[in-house]
């Protein structure tokens, strides 16, 4: 049942068809909507954050969040250890998080991506040799080259995503090239090749439109691996410069108050997983729906 | 077979010659090795004099061949901050590593592989999706954030655990849990989707006819082939535990490898650094060698005669 071949006719129709689908698997939807959610307040983070979230106010410092004992309703979800009001520094948070995320899975993924289809259509020495990359970048913990490289690039948002990207698009490049082979070994491409079409105009009009599904699905998954490492990073101190608020960051600051205001931590950390979890259930989903035969 | 010996052997010496060349350069990425690692307070005599006894004025390729000529003698290097031999600090911090990763990859192993054995038998039954629900909420728990959570409820509010440092046995609990779940929620899922590829089989078929209880068709026939995907996962997490094993450490304070690395990333002790990463990738590079040569033993289909790929 749930295996619904894509429509061709237009772009409305398949959306259409898509969120049908979605509709049924209620989790997925959930995912949807609070990923959504996240990325309009990460949008209008000035509008949305009560405070200005690198606002210092040492006088209210570890101020429980309103629904304790000694909380209040000037900050919801309470202040860190000089202040800063946690509420508008998760909700900027999401602006971090969100958009190193992004940047890095559409930079790895595109090189990594088009690093695959090369290797699978060229073939030869130049296979070989990306190949040997790929097998290099994962002789390396990811965690480790990143924490490494920023320690001496230093701390930026650019050289986070530059980072992140370098250890996002080898797997990428796996299943581009793997894909890319088993679409070269198809009759439209040979009719093509005999047709004198050439290389370029093979590999993005025949081979790329056929091995999208599962890059997406290899995207979804580097998404959620993504939020995770640049919260590490900020987290271990080398990651976006320690004065923006990000939910690493906040994690981090808040470990040494754990005894006296466990607050500082937790909160973050369940913003951080939200968005996690609901990128892995679409992430499922998007599998499911674009494979079926993938399905258990 | 000895073919195939061979030429994986090669392949994990050339892996290991590429990632300490790696290595070196992330040295020189900053431009000046000398001002990276001793900051901002020298004055430029110091600086002079420093990059003098680093020797970093010499050629490029003179450094480089000297670096891997020691490397291939076992000799890391000096750390800069500590004065001591960059081998004699993993020796002393590798054991508690060790000692770390198996205990995560015990518990991978003996929680993966029944609950995703049990998932795929009872496919669909409430207890399979309760399983592969939290495998999946356990994928999407970052590291040192649970690594955290279980220090503020077992240590903190129960005063159940020691929450920091290394001796006991309970020392190990938290630490190992952290590092452990993130991949014991991948192999679970990973035992189950094989689990059902291989109970698909004609010869699951056969066995039933047989009369074969379904004990015995689940944990002898099939098991053992739907082990052998995992296998290959399981070293791959070998991969994973030890970068995860950076921020086990440093949330639980523990004593290995993972600490060591970041403190020498915050000293910018660049020949630490250096051989830090070189012997995290020996390490993987070893266990994934180990990995593919085991699979002939697990499945006698996979004999690699005639050179052929696996």
């Amino acid at each position: 049942m749930t295996a619904v071949p894509m429509p061709k006719a237009s772009s409305i129709t398949w959306a259409r068809v898509m969120l049908r689908e979605l509709r049924r698997n209620r989790l997925a939807s959930v995912g949807l909507v609070v990923l959504l959610a996240l990325g309009v307040m990460a949008l209008l983070a000035p509008v949305l954050s009560p405070y200005d979230p690198e606002l210092v106010n040492i006088r209210s410092r570890l101020t429980p969040p309103a629904w304790m004992k000694g909380g209040s309703s000037t900050h919801l979800l309470g202040t860190d250890s000089v202040g800063r009001d946690i509420l508008s520094r998760i909700v900027f948070g999401a602006r971090i998080s969100m958009f190193v995320a992004v940047c890095t899975v559409v930079i790895g993924g595109s090189v990594g991506s088009l690093l695959g289809v090369v290797a699978g259509y060229v073939r030869g020495k130049t296979e070989t040799i990306i190949m040997r990359l790929v097998d290099i970048q994962l002789a390396f913990p990811s965690i480790l080259l990143a924490v490494a490289l920023m320690a001496i690039l230093g701390p930026s948002v650019r050289n986070v995503i530059l980072v992140l990207s370098l250890s996002t698009w080898s797997s990428f490049c796996r299943v581009a090239r793997g894909q890319t082979l088993s679409v070269c070994q198809q009759d439209f491409v040979s009719a093509a090749r005999v047709l004198g079409a050439s290389r370029l105009r093979i590999i993005f009009r025949h081979v790329l439109p056929n091995i999208v599904s599962p890059i997406i699905v290899v995207a979804s998954f580097a998404l959620a691996t993504s939020i995770i490492n640049e919260a590490s990073l900020s987290f271990l101190g080398v990651g976006v410069p320690p004065s923006t608020p990000t939910w690493g960051g906040m994690l981090g600051e808040g470990r040494d108050h754990l005894r006296l205001a466990w607050w500082v931590s937790t909160l973050p950390g369940i913003a951080l997983m939200l968005a996690v979890y609901s990128v892995n259930v679409l992430g499922d989903w998007l599998r499911d729906y674009l494979d079926p035969r993938l399905t258990n | 077979m000895l073919a195939y010996i061979v030429k994986r052997l090669l392949q994990a010496i050339f892996i290991l010659w590429a990632v300490a060349t790696i290595a070196f350069l992330l040295t020189f990425l900053s431009g000046d090795p000398a001002e990276l690692m001793i900051g901002d307070n020298w004055t430029a005599e110091q600086i002079t004099a420093f990059r003098d006894y680093m020797g970093f004025d010499r050629p490029l390729l003179v450094q480089y061949a000297e670096f891997l000529g020691r490397l291939a003698q076992g000799d890391f290097g000096v750390s800069i901050r500590q004065q001591v031999p960059v081998s004699r600090l993993i020796a002393e911090r590798f054991p508690a590593t060790l000692e770390l990763t198996l205990a995560a990859l015990l518990i991978i192993i003996v929680v993966a592989i029944p609950v995703g054995v049990l998932s795929a038998v009872r496919r669909n039954s409430p207890a399979d999706r309760l399983a592969m629900g939290g495998a999946l909420l356990a994928q999407s728990i970052p590291t040192f954030w649970l690594g955290i959570m279980l220090i503020l409820l077992f240590g903190i509010t129960l005063r159940w655990l020691p929450i920091s440092g290394r001796g006991s046995p309970a020392h190990l609990i938290l630490p190992a849990i952290t590092l452990a779940t993130f991949s014991t929620a991948r192999v679970a899922r990973l035992v189950r989707s094989s689990m059902l590829d291989v109970l698909g089989n004609d010869y699951i078929r056969t066995a039933r006819a047989k009369g074969l209880s379904d004990h015995r068709v689940h944990y002898v026939h099939a098991l053992r082939n739907a082990l052998i995907p995992v296998i290959t996962l399981l070293g791959i997490e070998v991969g994973a535990l030890l970068g995860g094993a950076l921020i086990t450490e440093t949330v639980f304070a523990y004593p290995g490898i993972g600490r060591l690395t970041i403190q020498a990333i915050h000293a910018r002790d660049l020949p630490l650094v250096q051989g830090v990463i070189t012997f995290g990738a020996m390490i993987f590079v070893a266990v994934n060698l180990l990995v593919d040569l085991s699979y002939s033993v697990l499945d006698p289909r996979i004999r690699h005669d005639g050179g052929a790929d696996a």
